[in-house]
């Protein structure tokens, strides 16, 4: 368990210096039928803590995410740990060590939850069910459900347990506490605290108090492109900058959520 | 009574040949979204292959093991078919349905008449082997034992896929393929993989078809397989994509419909009321018959 695969690779290869982001992505485009819905983003992830990816919705934070995994078309430049990744195939991507949280969760609802993380196992990698089982008693207790019968709030901690079955090199996670219960959400954003500690992660979150709670940096999108970057603590204290950047009052978050 | 057994005994053999093929084409709609025109091609390649076999190789002469020899020869050559189909023609088209199309139809139409050049038009007269000869007594009815042996053979198919896609690693890789196909290559999954076996899977199951059709007919003609195949989209579309049961039961049900009618109504009649079904189908259960949103392929 001590073993870090992400810095073995790194040394063989001559990747990230020490200070290096582990992620940088430089003037990355995205068209999709026609629209220019990333133009030129510039992000890195640091090697420790939680970056968070904000802004107001339809802004391109699940594009850029998906842009970085080779989910969608792109143009530009992705680096992890120094290497150029932007050729490569999605599957390659994430098993070189990215774990991945989709926005929709991702499960899959005909397959059990024994099978939904089986289907994540890697085939050298070492399957930390203990970790997951801990984290989430619940997905030992329905192991035998189908992922489709599950709550929202089970379906997540599933996705969020399903990334975390491998030991990585960078968490993706997009909008765990979507649409979920209020309990659900501090259950959630507990895992994702608790998985903070191990694995550096690129967090897209409209929830600004997990934003707060786990959150070391910041980086703000707005119209395709970063309008902000700097440390989430420093960003969230300036209410007028944050009402200016990410258009929330309470109010509004809300609403916008109900837009969805 | 006898009639209705062998009509029975007909319909499962002509089910079982339709299984045969539509649970292939099945499996690579629901994973690939690829309507393959090219699957009666595999057929016919099959049953040429076989029948070839069975001429100009020694131990695939004969009536007793040769037979077993002419068949694994005419399934392996289907196979290795539509391995490469899916690599030099399916694969670099991924993602474009309209181009996949046209190739399939392209090699639905190329490889009939590519048979048909080398070897004429005429029907081949099918080896038979001794196990397929003859008929065995069932409630009074005089079935042919090739009827038996193909419904046998499907049940063996029937079982392996189902023991494939449940049990196997590939199984559960082409069971989430169907739901979403890029979540899985999220999770470091090379999917591709998974289409080439299943596309080499459903040409194998295919060939088998074509070398075992060649019993059910007696000969092999450069069209059996694309007249086959129409038949088998019909049990797709009855069935609900990549469900192997479902697949299963439509293909008996077509079967059966159309040997009852053909029998009892006007011969030609068991083709319409099988339309007529499908129709209803459609009408009334859009997923197909056995098609769950939680559980699709089973």
């Amino acid at each position: 368990m001590t073993e870090k695969p992400g810095a073995a690779a790194a040394a063989a290869e001559g990747g990230a210096l020490p200070g290096e982001p582990l992620l940088r992505v430089r003037g990355l485009h995205v068209w999709i039928e026609g629209s220019h819905i990333l133009q030129g983003v510039d992000l890195a992830v640091p090697a420790s803590g939680v970056t968070a990816l904000l802004g107001r919705n339809g802004v391109g934070k699940t594009t850029a995410v998906k842009a970085v995994l080779g989910l969608v078309p792109r143009t530009g430049e992705v680096l992890l740990e120094g290497r150029d990744i932007t050729a490569r195939p999605t599957h390659e991507i994430t098993a070189s060590g990215v774990g991945y949280v989709p926005e929709d969760r991702g499960v899959f609802n005909g397959l059990t939850v024994a099978e939904n993380l089986r289907l994540a196992e890697r085939p050298r990698g070492r399957p930390r069910y203990g970790l997951v089982h801990e984290l989430f008693p619940e997905l030992r207790k329905r192991a035998g459900q189908a992922a489709g019968t599950l709550s929202g709030g089970q379906q997540q901690m599933l996705a969020i347990g399903r990334a975390l079955l491998n030991e990585n090199r960078l968490l993706v996670v997009d909008e765990p506490t979507k649409g979920l219960a209020p309990r659900v959400v501090a259950e959630v954003a507990d895992a994702v605290a608790r998985a903070a500690a191990g694995v550096p992660v690129l967090l897209v979150e409209q929830n600004l108090a997990l934003v707060r709670r786990v959150a070391d940096e910041a980086v703000v999108l707005d119209a395709g492109r970063v309008v902000h970057t700097g440390p989430a603590a420093e960003l969230l204290e300036d209410a007028e900058r944050t009402r200016e950047l990410l258009g929330v009052s309470r109010a509004h978050n809300a609403e916008e959520g109900e837009g969805r | 009574m006898s009639t209705v057994v062998l009509l029975l005994a007909t319909g499962l053999g002509l089910g079982a040949l339709y299984f045969l093929i539509a649970s292939g084409l099945s499996l690579i709609f629901g994973l690939m979204d690829v309507l393959n025109f090219a699957h009666g091609a595999f057929l016919t390649v099959g049953g040429y292959a076989a029948w070839w076999a069975s001429v100009h190789l020694p131990f695939a002469a004969g009536g007793g093991w040769g037979f077993l020899g002419a068949v694994a020869f005419g399934t392996a050559a289907g196979t290795a078919a539509a391995f490469l189909v899916e690599l030099l023609a399916i694969r670099p088209l991924y993602g474009r349905h309209r181009e996949q199309i046209l190739v399939t139809v392209g090699l639905s139409l190329a490889v009939p008449a590519l048979v048909q050049g080398i070897w004429g038009a005429d029907p081949l007269t099918f080896p038979r082997p001794d196990i397929a000869r003859g008929t065995v007594g069932v409630l009074g009815a005089a079935v042919p034992r090739d009827r038996l042996l193909l419904v046998a053979v499907a049940a063996a198919v029937l079982g392996g896929l189902l023991l494939f896609v449940r049990r196997t690693r590939y199984g559960l890789i082409v069971r989430a393929g169907v739901e979403d196909r890029a979540m899985v290559t999220a999770l470091g999954i090379d999917v591709r993989k998974a289409f080439t076996l299943v596309f080499a899977i459903g040409g194998a199951a295919a060939s088998l078809a074509g070398a075992l059709g060649g019993l059910y007919f007696g000969v092999v003609t450069p069209t059996q397989g694309v007249s086959l195949l129409i038949f088998a989209f019909i049990v797709v579309v009855i069935g609900g994509t990549a469900s192997i049961t479902g697949c299963a039961l439509a293909s008996v049900a077509v079967a059966m419909i159309q040997q009852f009618a053909n029998y009892y109504t006007v011969a030609g009649l068991g083709d319409i009321a099988v339309v007529a079904v499908l129709a209803a189908v459609l009408l009334t259960r859009q997923g197909g018959l056995t098609t769950r949103t939680a559980e699709r392929v089973a």
